[in-house]
């Protein structure tokens, strides 16, 4: 069937809905986007003014228009349209969409010059626009990073309130969506600024000496944070000048992998992290909320999905190991092999920059928004390998109420198929499940519970659906 | 090795068709005029409103049949020869079989209006009726429904996904009340109001007038109103698509009639879901069931039957689910429209108007008889068993949080429910706290 009409609109309400506050709102948002390419463009701005015009603009032009779009409607599950629109169905927008974000990407990793980051001299461009934010945070010029923390940040945060208001009616969509909004703003992106700026990180003596720089965003845990057990990273957590936020950051970060990670997940899942703390996690499911139905449910995705992050696991495993023997060893191989360029290099540039970047994030509007949780992120499989085996978290289905619509298996970002198990009256219990719970919330049957509860009975199948009693469980 | 056809890929046909395969290696063929593959009816209305494509209302891949052994026909059974145990397709094909399965589900009624067969009125059950909607519904200026029960208000929310106006004539005092008490009801009449719905409750279509090229332009009610509208859909029930059986010999009345066995009066020749009526209605139940879920229930039993182990499908406790709008119902058990003299009824509304809760016991014993719930979720299982346990209206209440299904973090209404009901009923029930333990005591 051709239903397929063309239009721009990433969310529910039909263009003929979209009264004067909309548009306003729309064009105000609109106007943030259009500093930054302006900027980009080099074009001379004051960026002490339009910095934070942009800034105000994205975030208030969004938050105004998602308010407005679905206040103004009954609160429900708004998927209207989602698979008519341009932008969320892989139409000619959505390549669009694809290709700028890939494009960003590549520019901001191995190019930067190009999105205006000068090393040695003023700051240009993209970058330049926020020079003035980060010298009233830490008194030096941005780097290429503070730009993509900051927009990054931005788009959680003006995507998070549309998300909040799509979902008004949805508690556990609300707080979930809080909890990543505050873990991006506080954690990963204020406290190490603040770090930073009072000389506990990323420090240039006034001699000139470098003093190390560490990644203070403490919810970024290895094995995600690849980098955690490299020797500068390693040396500068221990560096005199840090101290004593240095070693809490070691030790905080060796006790959440071991400790924290299993214990939680244990409790309530793989979810804690992934859909509530999160900063992949948390641009996955604020910004690239109009993209989870684009996830493959096909069995094939499935036992690519197992086979490609267990294999990025062992690789980041190997990666580790390897690193820690250098640095324990003071040697820079092992059995004749280079850890720079063998392992840490390769893992850096496909993994850490091609999986989880540029198909992780810039390939939303094709792929769906999870690609790098789902098939790729090593701390997601450490995760996932827990929830599975050792863990109360499950998702409970009620008894013979499917109606085997499918809106669950089309909306799980995760490419779980939900339908098979819900159908068959069996509960979910899955590695890569993040507990976003939204295949609980447009079941329109009530049929799904997430859930924590006695390990006991987690898996059962039944051998008939409830209800009939024509089938004895005897025979 | 028998060969076992079945005609109809719905949800009977193949659950007969799956369940047969896991019991036997007899050979299935599975014909169908509508859908290469079986795919879920009743997600008809999300693909319309862009929730989801086709492709996904199917519950199966396309490559489990073959792998699965399950024959797929896409051919249309115009004749049933039972002396000769072929059947005869529209092609001029033929297909011989040796247990034959009629699984041919519904079609839309039609009252005999005067204009009902113009072009732009039509009803909802297959995916050609979707396609003729999709069709049928562009550059409307309004849209009437006729019809107040589950499919209309389904029509009415997939036009008024596109913007589309809506006018919808029920012919009851309000929506669906032979079936929902009063106060759900009401709480449908007003979110269908919500939703920018004109809902014309206690009114009948009366005829449908044509323009000039035979296509529909206006309607005129009982009351002789006459409403524009370039789409009608007729949304009055559907009932059993049986046409094919014509001179077969085997017995029909409304639908296809069968005994607790699914069996029809011609041996080896069987029929079950939307179109099979029971020359002895089970219990309270009506003689032709025409849900999803006693369609599935039908085929795990037939199946049975035909791998040898003749079952008779013996359903349990009535269970059933809808969605009105944005509004969700679950019932379990029997509530009717009317408490009978026998009953007790207790009803509850939170003060939003959108979230319910009505409980029927038996007077003389307490027994809960049923439960209705909307705009809030429940366990499926914790009533499962307490009507098998014989469970009082008490109890019920005092385990209430056992069996609350709704998403973790929401609100809880249970103190507020039984607040009332104590104060109705001069009762002093208190609220247990949530045990998991109960809990996995029903699932087993
Ligand atoms: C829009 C809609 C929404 C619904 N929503 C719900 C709901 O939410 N919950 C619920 O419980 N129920 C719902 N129902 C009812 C439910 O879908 C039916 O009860 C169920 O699908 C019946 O299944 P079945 O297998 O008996 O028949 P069907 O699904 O009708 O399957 C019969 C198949 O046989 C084919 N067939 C018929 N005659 C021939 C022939 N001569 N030759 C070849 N093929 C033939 C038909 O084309 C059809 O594909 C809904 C129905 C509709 C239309
Ligand atoms: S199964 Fe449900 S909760 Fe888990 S990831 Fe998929 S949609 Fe989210
Ligand atoms: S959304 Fe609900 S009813 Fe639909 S297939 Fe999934 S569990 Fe079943």
């Amino acid at each position: 069937m051709s239903t397929t009409e063309p239009n721009l609109s990433i969310s529910n309400p039909h263009p003929e809905d979209t009264d004067v506050i909309q548009k306003v709102a729309l064009v105000v948002a609109c106007f943030g986007v259009l500093i930054l390419l302006a900027a980009w463009a080099n074009v001379a701005l004051d960026a002490a003014i339009f910095m934070p015009i942009a800034i105000i603009s994205m975030i208030g032009g969004t938050t105004v228009y998602g308010a407005r779009s679905y206040l103004k409607q009954p609160e429900g599950i708004k998927n209207n349209g989602v698979w008519h629109f341009s932008l969320t169905s892989r139409g000619a927008f959505a390549w669009a969409v694809g290709i700028l974000l890939t494009g960003f990407y590549i520019l901001l990793y191995w190019f930067p010059g190009y999105v205006g980051f000068v090393q040695s001299g003023e700051n240009q461009g993209l970058v330049a626009l926020f020079d003035p934010l980060s010298m009233a945070i830490k008194g030096r010029p941005a780097s290429q990073w503070f730009m993509y923390g900051t927009l990054y940040t931005i788009a959680i945060l003006a995507l998070g309130m549309k998300f909040i208001f799509k979902y008004r009616h949805n508690r556990y969509q609300l707080i979930r969506t809080i909890s990543v909004m505050i873990a991006q703003l506080v954690f990963a992106y204020t406290i190490p600024e603040i770090l930073a700026a009072l000389n506990y990180n990323d420090v240039t003596t006034t001699a000139g000496e470098y003093a190390g720089y560490y990644d203070a965003d403490i919810k970024n845990v290895w094995p995600l944070d690849y980098d955690f057990f490299y020797s500068y990273h390693l040396d500068a957590m221990q560096e005199e000048a840090y101290q004593p936020v240095g070693m809490i950051y070691l030790i905080a970060g060796m006790a959440l992998f071991l400790v924290g990670t299993p214990v939680l997940t244990y409790l309530i899942g793989k979810r804690w992290y992934c859909s509530w703390v999160c900063g992949c996690g948390g641009l996955a499911e604020t910004a690239g909320d109009p993209f989870r139905h684009l996830s493959s449910k096909k069995l094939g995705a499935w036992k690519l999905e197992r086979w490609l992050i267990h294999s990025v696991m062992i690789f980041v495993f190997v990666m580790t190991a390897v690193t820690l023997y250098g640095y324990f060893t003071g040697t820079s191989s092992v059995f004749g092999l280079d850890i720079y360029s063998k392992f840490q290099k390769p893992y850096g540039f496909f993994i850490g920059a091609i999986f989880s970047g540029i198909i992780g994030v810039g390939f939303y509007p094709m792929l769906g928004n999870r690609v790098w949780c789902r098939f790729g992120c090593p701390m997601a499989g450490y995760m996932g390998i827990i929830q599975r085996f050792k863990s109360k978290f499950r998702i409970t289905t009620n008894g013979g109420q499917c109606i085997s619509c499918g809106n669950c298996s089309t909306y799980c970002e995760q490419g779980i198929d939900v339908r098979a198990y819900a159908q068959k009256g069996q509960n979910i219990v899955r590695a890569s499940c993040v507990g976003c719970g939204v295949c609980s919330a447009v079941c329109p049957r009530g049929v799904l519970k997430l859930e924590n509860g006695p390990e006991e009975k987690r898996y059962d199948l039944p051998p008939i659906i409830i209800g009939n009693e024509s089938v004895k469980i005897s025979d | 090795m028998h060969n076992i056809v079945i005609i109809g890929n719905g949800i009977s046909g193949i659950t007969t068709a799956r369940h047969v395969r896991k019991l036997s290696d007899h050979k299935i063929t599975v014909i169908s005029a509508e859908t290469d593959h079986f795919f879920s009816r009743t997600a008809l209305m999300y693909i319309y409103m862009g929730h989801m494509k086709y492709e996904h209302t199917k519950p199966y891949e396309d490559w489990f049949w073959e792998k699965n052994r399950i024959d797929l026909k896409r051919a249309f059974v115009e004749k049933v020869d039972t002396d000769g145990k072929t059947l005869h397709f529209s092609d001029g094909e033929t297909m011989g079989y040796d247990k034959l399965v009629i699984a041919t589900g519904s079609k839309p009624n039609k009252f005999g209006w005067p204009g009902q067969d113009l072009e732009g009125v039509q009803g909802l059950y297959s995916y050609q009726d979707l396609e003729t909607m999709e069709a049928n519904t562009k550059n409307l200026s309004r849209a009437v429904i006729v019809g107040g029960g589950l499919i209309g208000i389904e029509m009415a929310e997939m036009l008024r996904s596109r913007n589309i106006p809506v006018t919808f004539l029920v012919r009851e005092e309000s929506f669906w009340d032979n079936v929902l008490p009063y106060g759900e009801s009401q709480m449908i009449n007003r979110h269908i109001k919500e939703h920018h719905i004109d809902l014309r409750l206690a009114t009948e279509l009366k005829e449908i007038i044509s323009d000039e090229n035979g296509r529909v332009k206006a309607v005129i009610t009982g009351t002789g109103e006459t409403i524009q509208c370039e789409f009608v859909g007729l949304t009055v029930g559907v009932s059993p698509n049986i046409g094919l059986l014509k001179g077969s010999g085997i017995e029909t009345k409304r639908g296809v009639l069968v005994d607790p066995f699914l069996k029809t009066n011609i041996d080896n020749v069987y029929a079950l879901g939307d179109c099979a009526e029971f020359l002895e209605p089970n219990g309270e139940r009506k003689s032709i069931e025409q849900v999803w879920y006693t369609g599935r229930m039908m085929g795990e039993a037939l199946a049975r039957t035909l791998c040898d182990k003749p079952t008779k499908y013996e359903p349990g406790h009535w269970f059933n689910s809808a969605k009105f709008l944005d509004i969700e119902y679950q019932t379990y058990g029997w509530v009717w429209a009317k408490a009978k003299d026998n009953e007790n009824d207790f009803y509850w509304e939170h003060k939003n108007g959108k979230i319910c809760l009505r409980l029927r016991w038996e007077k003389s014993t307490g027994k809960l008889l049923g439960v209705n719930n909307l705009g809030f979720r429940l366990r499926h299982h914790a009533f499962d068993k307490w009507f098998k346990e014989g469970r009082t209206v008490d109890y019920v209440l005092e385990h209430l949080k056992d069996a609350n299904f709704d998403p973790e973090l929401y609100k809880t209404y249970e103190a507020e429910i039984i607040a009332q009901f104590n104060r109705e009923n001069g009762k002093n029930i208190q609220l247990k706290k949530k045990s998991w333990k109960r809990i996995l005591d029903f699932v087993s």
